[in-house]
């Protein structure tokens, strides 16, 4: 047998070696400067214009296609057509954002991060570590191996480098989960937690991917479609095998009953990294989960229809119930994501073309509220005994009157609130009239009702938080209890992700010409 | 052509907008401002008015249709018909009236402000809703219109109120994602395309009646709960009760009116045999309503709630006329969605004044006012024969067109809705008994007349009802081809079957 060496067109990867790159001379300006201010600001400024310079070269590219589905990069294992390159262009956005988050600091110059990751909680060497103004700035390079990694996950046409792609994007969000500078116990149980059941389920993928290789003796996605259909007298293996790659996807996308991770990440991570998961891990992942469904298992379309079916009724219900319960403003947001991730699968419903326009505009809209929602919790934080600000205002409770404190940042949640809830005249309303398109094309119009009633439910408890922001008043002797901050980065943040939520519900038709266009696979072989 | 309905939609938004940017220092102001704007609509309506083609009143008028959304087959379709321009007459009427109502109804100049902005944001959503000529927009306003809505029943009123927002907000948003299932499934059924969502474009379909009837369903179940209609109606009562008087006008007034003339434009047009199938059962609700309401507006003792429960009532007859397909009944009815607005928002206004001077809708506490407040006694007896239909005010006329139009095809329907003229007789002559007549409650006496403000809010509504009461041409015209083009549409099917 020869081997050989496979001929990489290296310029389509331009973005994700931009990013890489990056996080790689992050690591050294770790160990080159060592005034934690300054390798702060360093920091910030490279990664923002790593990921600005990998946008334009996103858009480079897009506009060098002319027309074309895009390039192989490496034969049948790189392939960035335009499916990818909207993927990776919604991924940057979402990466300048949080990155915006991440720098953010309190009016007592307090970050969201840890000042030593290494100390045990409480102890004195934490402490010390505070007061000499230790800062862990590893955070935007490991941001940007994630932001490349999931890049990287969306133009992968290869179940090894899938999962490659996976690990890649995963270890660095399991450190950043671990890395909250308050109820640090909560943000290490919450990130053992994530790399326990991530490892768990990417082994269940890479288990999935051998199976599915053993039936088709294909790793490449296309070839595994097309084996598919050749292939006969294995089907239980392979059927075997296709599950487990999408259970492994799912986890990432976080539906039921792949979501026990999800409220205690989203809870203990430091809020920014988040905001940074519940957007991007999703977007990332569900494109992952188009390539793997449309190229590869596209034929056992049948077959599957069940667990699509089973996982997104499961999703929304579970979701939606218990987010009605919850007390916690990120765990409540946590339900609503695993709600969120049943709308996304029902727009899997008979595999239609629609559903390739359709999924990466509702990930955006959903991704932009769900950074600024976050942002806005950043925000919201108690007053310490000193008078100076202290942790997050999590409990719902805390956030009654929030209307009356800061009339600006509560009409923004409410709107990032009316847009999860699918009101029109927001992004999120377009997004589940396309998502619902595509079902109804694929005939689910059943599960398009089940949906809908799903996001009734939701409705209430978007509207329950609205209802204590807004006609609550602040509690008795409660009126100094919480410090509204007015950190200039997160109100960037807010502010642009309040204007493109507005924007997309009322005009929406650019960014729809857009996704549309970017519906195409680049599929070689056959 | 001067874009009359954009600009109609666009200056109460930015009447609104211009609210929430006023400096601290200029929010006393709010009320001024806010009526200014919608002073200026009501001209500015009155101009497109007047270039109405009344002679084809059938046809839609003031057509614009630009594209908005054509990767969803969405457009900016707006054009009026007779009917359309009558609706959107109530709304320009009604809301500068419902400002002046409320005119001293909060003391906080910013909850003030902000009360009026999001009335003017309701007036926006109800005129582009009655002018819209694309299902997918009227869906968008329909849905987005609920977000003011909700602020304004939450935010202001009685103690229960959140609840109530609440309670209001669940059945609607129910009715509009159930509508918004059919309303994604009629792109496929349509033609498809860039302007697959005008109505023009979706009349005449081919389809299977399975999938007529369930489209039919989806839309009806979110108008009936609209027009309030047994048993869809249990949210209305509360809401009436807990929220402003002037929201409630303008709620039961005018909003409530989208769900008949979407039965109209959009369930009749769109799915005739299916409107045919379901006609006897939305008969027979719509005759339960009409009794039921008016049976427990007699029981009730909050009279916010009482006028709510027979709005219930003239809801039902509204929709006996819809769906007995009649000409004559269809006029009436379609008229009777005027004539109603015009009573029962005056009667809300009433009731809001009353509630002004005592602080309480309990019709126990009132007695004997008569004698203390003789001309607002007399208007509130006005006011109160024109919702129990006494001849010579308007509803009289279009209630009448009802029954007579209807009879032919539903008797025995008819027979017991007219039992309900005696009911209204009953429960407004029984409150007007209990609040005006009998000996002068304690601590009463001191009661205030009626003022200049009060005077001005009901009597231009007295006035309109007693002049279309004798002259009820003057509104026919306008619904009468619009009338028979509705029928028209399920006689053609009916024809074809």
């Amino acid at each position: 047998m020869n081997f050989v060496t496979p001929e990489i067109a290296w310029a389509p990867l331009t973005p994700i070696l931009i990013v890489l790159g990056a996080a790689a001379a992050g690591v050294l300006v770790e160990s080159f400067i060592k005034t934690p201010a300054t390798r702060r600001v360093v920091q910030l400024w490279l990664s923002g214009a790593a990921l600005l310079a990998a946008l334009v070269a996103v858009v480079v590219q897009w506009g060098g296609l002319e027309g074309a589905a895009g390039t192989v990069v490496m034969s049948g294992k790189i392939t960035v057509d335009l499916q990818s390159l909207a993927w990776q262009l919604m991924l940057l956005i979402f990466a300048v954002l949080s990155v915006l988050l991440f720098a953010s600091k309190t009016s007592d110059n307090e970050e969201s991060f840890t000042a030593l990751g290494s100390v045990a909680p409480g102890s004195v060497e934490e402490k010390l570590a505070r007061r000499a103004g230790l800062q862990v700035t590893e955070v935007f390079p490991l941001a940007l191996f994630a932001v490349g990694g999931m890049m990287l996950f969306t133009c992968v046409t290869d179940l090894i480098f899938l999962f490659v792609a996976l690990e890649l994007f995963s270890l660095p969000l399991y450190i950043l989960v671990a890395l909250a500078r308050r109820r640090r116990l909560l943000s290490q149980e919450a990130a053992l937690k994530y790399f326990l059941l991530g490892a768990f389920s990417s082994a269940i993928f890479l288990f999935g991917a051998a199976l599915v290789y053993g039936a088709t003796t294909q790793i490449d996605v296309a070839f595994i479609g097309i084996a598919i259909e050749i292939v006969d007298g294995r089907d239980g293996m392979l059927l075997l095998g296709a599950v487990m790659v999408i259970v492994g996807l799912m986890f990432k996308i976080g539906a039921a009953p792949f979501h026990s991770w999800v409220p205690d990440v989203y809870q203990g991570a430091p809020t920014p990294v988040t905001a940074f998961m519940g957007a991007a891990t999703k977007a990332a992942a569900t494109a992952a989960l188009i390539r793997v469904m449309y190229l590869a298992f596209y034929p056992l379309e049948w077959e599957l229809s069940w667990m699509f079916w089973a996982v997104a009724i499961l999703s929304m219900a579970l979701g939606t119930v218990l987010a009605l319960v919850q007390t916690d403003i990120k765990r409540m947001l946590a339900y609503s994501a695993v709600a969120h991730a049943g709308f996304i699968l029902v727009a899997f419903a008979g595999l239609e073309a629609e559903a390739l326009a359709a999924l990466p505009f509702y990930l955006l809209t959903y991704g932009l509220a769900t950074i600024g929602a976050f942002a806005i919790i950043t925000q919201v934080r108690e007053r310490a005994e000193d008078g100076g600000v202290g942790a997050e205002a999590v409990r719902l409770g805390q956030w009654a009157g929030l209307g009356k404190r800061s009339p600006l940042l509560a009409g923004a949640m409410a709107l990032f609130l009316l847009s999860f809830a699918g009101i029109p005249l927001t992004a999120g309303f377009i997004g589940k009239f396309e998502v619902f398109s595509a079902a109804v094309a694929g005939g689910a119009w059943i599960l398009v009702l089940i949906a809908v009633i799903a996001s009734a439910v939701a409705a209430f408890f978007y509207v329950r938080l609205i209802v204590l922001m807004f006609f609550t008043d602040v509690p008795e002797g409660a009126e100094d209890s919480i410090a509204v901050g007015n950190e200039p980065l997160s109100r960037v943040v807010i502010y642009l992700t309040a204007i493109a939520i507005l924007v997309l519900g009322i005009l929406p038709s650019g960014v729809l010409e857009l996704f549309q266009e970017s519906a195409v696979f680049l599929v070689i072989g056959g | 052509m001067f874009p009359f309905l954009t600009v109609l939609i666009a200056l109460p938004v930015v009447g609104a907008a211009l609210l929430w940017a006023l400096p601290a220092s200029a929010r006393t102001k709010a009320r001024e401002i806010a009526l200014g704007v919608t002073v200026a609509e009501a001209a500015l309506f009155v101009v497109m008015a007047l270039q109405f083609d009344k002679a084809d009143a059938g046809a839609i008028q003031f057509a614009e249709t630009h594209a908005w959304i054509p990767q969803i087959g969405a457009s900016w379709a707006l054009g009026v018909n007779g009917l359309g321009l009558l609706m959107i007459a109530l709304s320009v009427i009604l809301v500068p009236l419902a400002i002046l109502a409320g005119w001293r109804e909060e003391t906080d100049a910013t909850r003030r402000r902000n009360y009026m902005a999001l009335v003017l944001l309701g007036q926006a959503f109800m005129v582009g809703i009655f002018a819209a000529r694309d299902v997918f927009l009227f869906y968008v306003l329909f849905e987005a219109m609920l977000v003011p809505l909700y602020f304004l029943i939450g935010g202001f009123g009685g103690a229960q109120r959140r609840y109530a927002a609440v309670k209001f907000l669940l059945y609607s948003l129910v009715g509009g994602l159930i509508m918004l299932v059919a309303v994604v499934a009629l792109y496929f059924v349509g033609e498809g395309g860039e302007q697959a969502f005008l109505i023009d474009n979706l009349t005449g379909m081919e389809m299977s009646s399975t999938t007529e009837r369930l489209l039919f369903l989806g839309f009806f179940l979110a108008f009936a709960i609209k027009a309030p209609m047994v048993p869809l109606h249990t949210w209305l009562p509360t809401v009436a009760e807990e929220a402003r008087p002037g929201t409630t006008a303008l709620l039961v007034a005018v909003l409530d009116k989208i769900g008949t003339f979407g039965m109209i434009t959009l369930c009749l047009t769109m799915f005739p045999n299916a409107s045919q199938w379901a006609a006897p059962v939305i008969i027979v609700l719509a005759v339960i309503s009409v009794i039921y309401g008016a049976l427990l507006a007699i029981g009730q003792k909050n009279m916010m709630r009482l006028v709510a429960f027979t709005s219930v009532s003239h809801f039902g007859v509204m929709i006996l006329g819809i769906f007995a397909f009649q000409q004559t009944s269809m006029e009436g009815a379609a008229l009777y969605m005027f004539n109603h607005g015009l009573s029962t928002a005056a009667l809300f206004f009433l009731v809001g004044f009353l509630i002004e001077r005592t602080g309480s809708a309990d019709l126990a506490d009132y007695g004997g006012l008569q004698r203390v407040i003789p001309v607002f006694a007399g208007s509130f007896l006005i006011v109160g024969m024109s919702a129990a239909a006494l001849p010579g005010l308007s509803p009289f006329v279009s209630e009448i067109m009802v029954f007579i139009g209807a009879y032919p095809v539903a008797k025995a329907a008819v027979i017991v809705s007219a039992i309900s003229v005696v009911l209204a007789a009953l429960y407004i002559l029984l409150t007007y008994k209990k609040v005006f007549t009998g000996p002068v409650l304690e601590g009463s006496e001191g009661t205030r007349e009626m003022t200049l403000r009060e005077k001005l809010v009901a009597w231009p509504l007295i006035v309109a009802m007693l002049v279309l009461g004798f002259l009820p041409g003057l509104a026919i015209d306008y619904v009468r081809e619009p009338a028979a083009d509705a029928v028209a549409y399920v006689a053609i099917e009916e024809a074809n079957a």
